[in-house]
């Protein structure tokens, strides 16, 4: 990073980063102080893409809400349908077969990789190269296709239902699947031979947007983001859930806190992913994917309920408050993404203008989940 | 000195290994399909939008008008309506409005029903240039199909 150059003049303007940018990959505003090329302050402005998610989810019965949480985070959808699901199940005290279990986690599994690459290949356009984009896109095409063989849909699923998933898989399916981690595996090298090692990437990169440890405690950031910076935690080892004690996954924990050190994260969770995906279908047993004796019209007990799941952004909460009604009193949704950003304006402070993109890049920033 | 040449020479050369790669792709098949000259088959669990199904025994619909689907959708999407008839059980369905502009395709109006009276159309290149396009009598299209 080169030096900050501030002028004593104290001349500054305000730029506006947003909300319709390509770099921003939604409606984002960041309104940027500048002197010159370097950023002074940055101060994200959110809400123009606000839904109010969690008053809808108030003001509808329990199974109502499921579709909205595939449209929170439209790249991981079924890790939200997944946090969703689980908390209802916690408050309902509905057990889930394991089959059901097994399959959500094989579904979520391959979401996450695909959100992982869409992510890889929006971050080198970021960055200035276009074909990275193009590849990550037909490797992303075959999980779509995977997908929407067994949810219906290819992007805003909503598979996952109270008690278990909507339908089982077939042969093809896990033909398929295992042929894609062939095809996903052989495909790496070229990826890092491509990207990785690419010299006008690493001089981009590394070094660049320096996050601390410190810093990620402070605005709670979770996910690729503070493994990036030295902490390891992830909510499947951390705060098990379903069946993920099961298997045999490393977490991928970079201490160098710089935008490599985040992209690095998330290329290696790429083959983490596959490795669960593998065992998963594997050790795949037999018997029925939904709990009988689900009520048809669901009442949970009275209480308050929490349940985290790790999405690809990082660690994804949902908090109901039940009153023993057929709706939520209160849904309270925690997204991962509105911590990660709100360490930006802090951390792109001094920074060059083209250099905190690539820091943004390398959050992972999905907008509407930001403001939900 | 002798560091900074071989990032040079290393940085150089990892420009023409992506380069490489590049060129390598540029010679292999396609992957896209040229629609719309070109299209897919849908996959049979493809939800289009809901329509109803035709009772193979009567040609008539299955739906007794119970109007279950109506309360699971989460967006008001469907009305049903129905009568009493002379001579039959049950209400007869009368009109069965979808409108599509709301619906978010998630399947639990589906789920509901009970006599399996609904299913997902593979109806996926819509096209219009008015709202009230896709305000659908599921009932009409029934029975123009069935004609
Ligand atoms: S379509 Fe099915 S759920 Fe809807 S009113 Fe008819 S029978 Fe009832
Ligand atoms: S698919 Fe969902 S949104 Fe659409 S009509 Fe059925 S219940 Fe309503």
């Amino acid at each position: 990073m080169s030096a900050f150059a501030g002028s004593e003049a104290n001349e500054t303007f305000v730029l506006n980063l947003g909300p319709q940018h390509p770099a921003t990959h939604g409606v984002l505003r960041v309104k940027l102080t500048m002197d010159g090329e370097y950023i002074v302050e940055a101060e994200p402005v959110l809400g123009y893409i606000h839904r109010m998610h969690e008053k809808m989810g108030e003001n509808r019965t329990w199974a109502q809400f499921l579709p909205n949480t595939g449209r929170m985070d439209y790249l991981h959808a079924l890790a939200y349908n997944h946090g969703y699901v689980s908390v209802v199940e916690r408050a309902a005290g509905i057990a889930v077969p394991e089959r059901a279990e097994y399959l959500r986690v094989i579904t979520a599994e391959l979401n996450r990789v695909s959100s992982h690459l869409l992510w890889f290949g929006a971050f080198i356009l970021d960055l200035g190269g276009f074909s990275p984009l193009l590849y990550a896109f037909d490797d992303r095409e075959h999980i779509l296709d995977l997908l929407e063989s067994v949810t219906g849909s290819r992007l805003t699923y909503c598979y996952f239902r109270f008690g278990g998933v909507y339908n089982d898989i077939d042969d093809n399916f896990v033909a398929g699947t295992q042929a894609f981690i062939k095809r996903l595996r052989g495909r790496m090298p070229m990826y890092h031979n491509l990207v990785t090692k690419n010299i006008i990437l690493m001089t981009r990169l590394k070094e660049i947007g320096p996050i601390s440890a410190e810093m990620c405690r402070k605005y709670g950031a979770t996910g690729p983001v503070c493994r990036g910076s030295g902490i390891n935690f992830d909510v499947r080892k951390h705060e098990p859930y379903s069946i993920y004690p099961e298997f045999d996954f490393d977490v991928p924990v970079y201490e160098q806190g710089d935008s490599m050190a985040r992209y690095m994260v998330r290329m290696d969770e790429i083959e983490q992913s596959l490795r669960i995906i593998e065992q998963a279908l594997d050790k795949l047993p037999e018997g029925p994917v939904m709990a009988d004796k689900v009520p048809k019209i669901l009442k949970p007990a009275k209480g308050d309920y929490y349940h985290a799941v790790e999405t690809a952004r990082g660690s994804f909460g949902v908090r109901v408050v039940s009153d023993g009604s057929n709706t939520p009193y209160r849904l309270k949704l925690r997204s991962p993404t509105f911590s990660n950003l709100s360490l930006f304006g802090e951390a792109c402070r001094g920074m060059l203008l083209p250099d905190a993109l690539a820091l943004m890049g390398s959050l992972d920033l999905v907008i509407p989940e930001i403001d939900r | 000195m002798i560091d900074y040449l071989r990032e040079i020479i290393s940085g150089t050369w990892s420009l023409f290994v992506g380069l490489g790669i590049t060129i390598r792709y540029f010679f292999q098949p396609v992957v896209t399909v040229q629609y719309p000259y070109q299209t897919l088959p849908m996959t049979p669990r493809f939800r289009g939008h809901i329509e109803l199904v035709k009772d193979e025994e009567t040609g008539e619909t299955r739906c007794i008008v119970c109007g279950m689907c109506q309360k699971a959708c989460p967006s008001n999407c469907i009305t049903v309506n129905g009568e009493k008839r002379e001579g039959v059980k049950g209400k007869v369905l009368t009109e069965y409005r979808l409108d599509f502009t709301k619906c978010s395709l998630c399947g639990l109006c589906v789920e509901s029903c009970t006599p399996k009276a609904i299913t997902f159309s593979k109806d996926y290149n819509l096209a219009g240039v008015r709202k009230e396009a896709y305000i659908f009598d599921l009932k009409k299209r029934l029975e123009a199909k069935n004609r």
